[in-house]
């Protein structure tokens, strides 16, 4: 309770567990919330080994992702195909940069930065005195909202390869990159609801006792 | 909002709320209809009761259901392309990976995320919150179709296929004439009002009412 300013005390610190889901709490040993059903722990050092899981298969996912194409354009009897880096320096040389910038953010600027915070906030917890809290717990609001975002191209592929079955003067068809890259998303969503960012308020070392 | 850190020391539990985000206690205090009570350290939003939440939630998600079954039923999205013309419903895009193989597993996860979860968290909320209108204690199971609606609430993504349809039709307009179909404004309508009935929810004053009514 020595932080600066703000005098606050946790349900940990007054020997009580709260629960994750309804935010009932109670006494420190109990395992289920009576309330809600959910399992109740006051800090969840295991989820750390399940969001390194989720990330490390989310992160082998997205390299596939990129190297495959997500589409397959026929027109009339030339087929190409795009990678989704390929996809949107086509789009800015034709002169839809907007577009091409939107596509750029959701598909690679938000995964890989979703990884490296993911990433970060996991180690972070382990030594938390080096960035403040409040930073940190806002990084991770913002990749928990965020990360949904990327599925954007998925459905763009979708929208596209069922609307464009034009005969032979246009046919659009998916990729394998599109479901490596939406297992991707999937596996880093996944990571970053299995953090438990009560660890990120948590001081130094010295409270990693049980459960 | 008052949450004095130090008349969280010693309050009975059933008066102790702690943040779900940070572990903080405060003192559980209804704020007033339409006030919020806030986390005072990661400013997390922990009770936030809203006039006649729960008829206006089931109201939304009713249309919700309705407004999925146009949507999905009636034509989406129409292209031309020196005379050739095809529509396409949200089935249709959400089927667009039906190829065989391990494509269909991609079918399966589109359609969930923008046809089905919408869908079975609309029907769970009205499920969980009818009998709470109606006075009455919940209906079996009710604790755990709101824990599966609450879990369900990141996989929802009807949202994100409506920008995703935008980025499509600038990818195809100079390519093709686009015609926008019915059930187009359906969905657009579908999105809005599913963000505006998850606003609506508060989490802690349903999870108060079904252990208070059980």
């Amino acid at each position: 309770m020595e932080s600066p300013g703000t005098e606050i005390l946790t349900a940990r610190e007054r020997g009580l567990v709260a629960c994750r889901r309804c935010a009932k709490v109670w006494p420190m040993g109990r395992d289920t919330c009576d309330r809600c059903g959910s399992a109740l722990h006051s800090r969840d050092w295991r989820s750390l080994q399940r969001v390194w899981a989720w990330l490390v298969v989310g992160i082998i996912c997205y390299i596939p992702a990129n190297l495959f194409p997500m589409l397959r354009t026929t027109m009339l009897f030339n087929t190409s195909e795009s990678t989704i880096v390929g996809g949107a320096i086509d789009l800015a040389t034709h002169g839809n940069l907007g577009i091409a910038v939107v596509i750029l953010v959701a598909s690679v600027v938000i995964p890989v930065g979703k990884f490296l915070a993911i990433g970060y906030l996991a180690l972070s917890v382990r030594r938390p005195e080096r960035l403040r809290p409040k930073q940190r717990h806002k990084l991770y609001h913002v990749v928990e909202f965020i990360g949904r975002w990327s599925m954007i191209d998925v459905f763009v592929v979708a929208i596209l390869s069922a609307l464009v079955q034009l005969n032979f003067a246009a046919s659009i068809r998916p990729g394998p990159a599109a479901i490596t890259f939406a297992l991707s998303v999937i596996f880093t969503m996944l990571a970053a609801i299995s953090f438990d960012p009560r660890l990120i308020w948590d001081k130094s070392g010295s409270e990693r006792t049980t459960r | 909002m008052d949450a004095g850190p130090h008349g969280a020391l010693d309050l009975p539990l059933d008066e102790t709320i702690a943040c779900p985000q940070c572990d903080a206690l405060y003192h559980a205090r209804m704020p007033q209809e339409g006030g919020r009570m806030v986390c005072h350290r990661c400013h997390t939003v922990l009770i936030a009761p809203k006039r006649n939440a729960y008829l206006r939630v089931i109201a939304l998600s009713l249309t919700i259901i309705i407004l999925m079954v146009g949507a999905t039923v009636f034509p989406f999205l129409g292209v031309n392309v020196m005379g050739f013309s095809n529509k396409a419903s949200v089935l249709d895009s959400a089927l667009a990976f039906l190829d065989g193989g391990w494509m269909i597993s991609l079918s399966v996860f589109v359609a969930g995320f923008i046809v089905m979860i919408p869908v079975i968290r609309a029907a769970m909320v009205i499920y969980v919150l009818t009998p709470l209108v109606a006075g009455r204690g919940p209906w079996p199971g009710a604790r755990a179709m709101f824990r599966w609606a609450e879990d369900l609430r990141p996989w929802s993504m009807a949202e994100i296929f409506i920008i995703g349809c935008a980025v499509a039709l600038t990818k195809i307009v100079s390519l093709a004439r686009i015609e926008f179909g019915p059930a187009f404004w359906m969905f657009a309508v579908l999105v809005v009002i599913i963000v505006l009935a998850d606003s609506l929810m508060d989490r802690w004053t349903i999870w108060k009412a079904l252990e208070q009514k059980s």
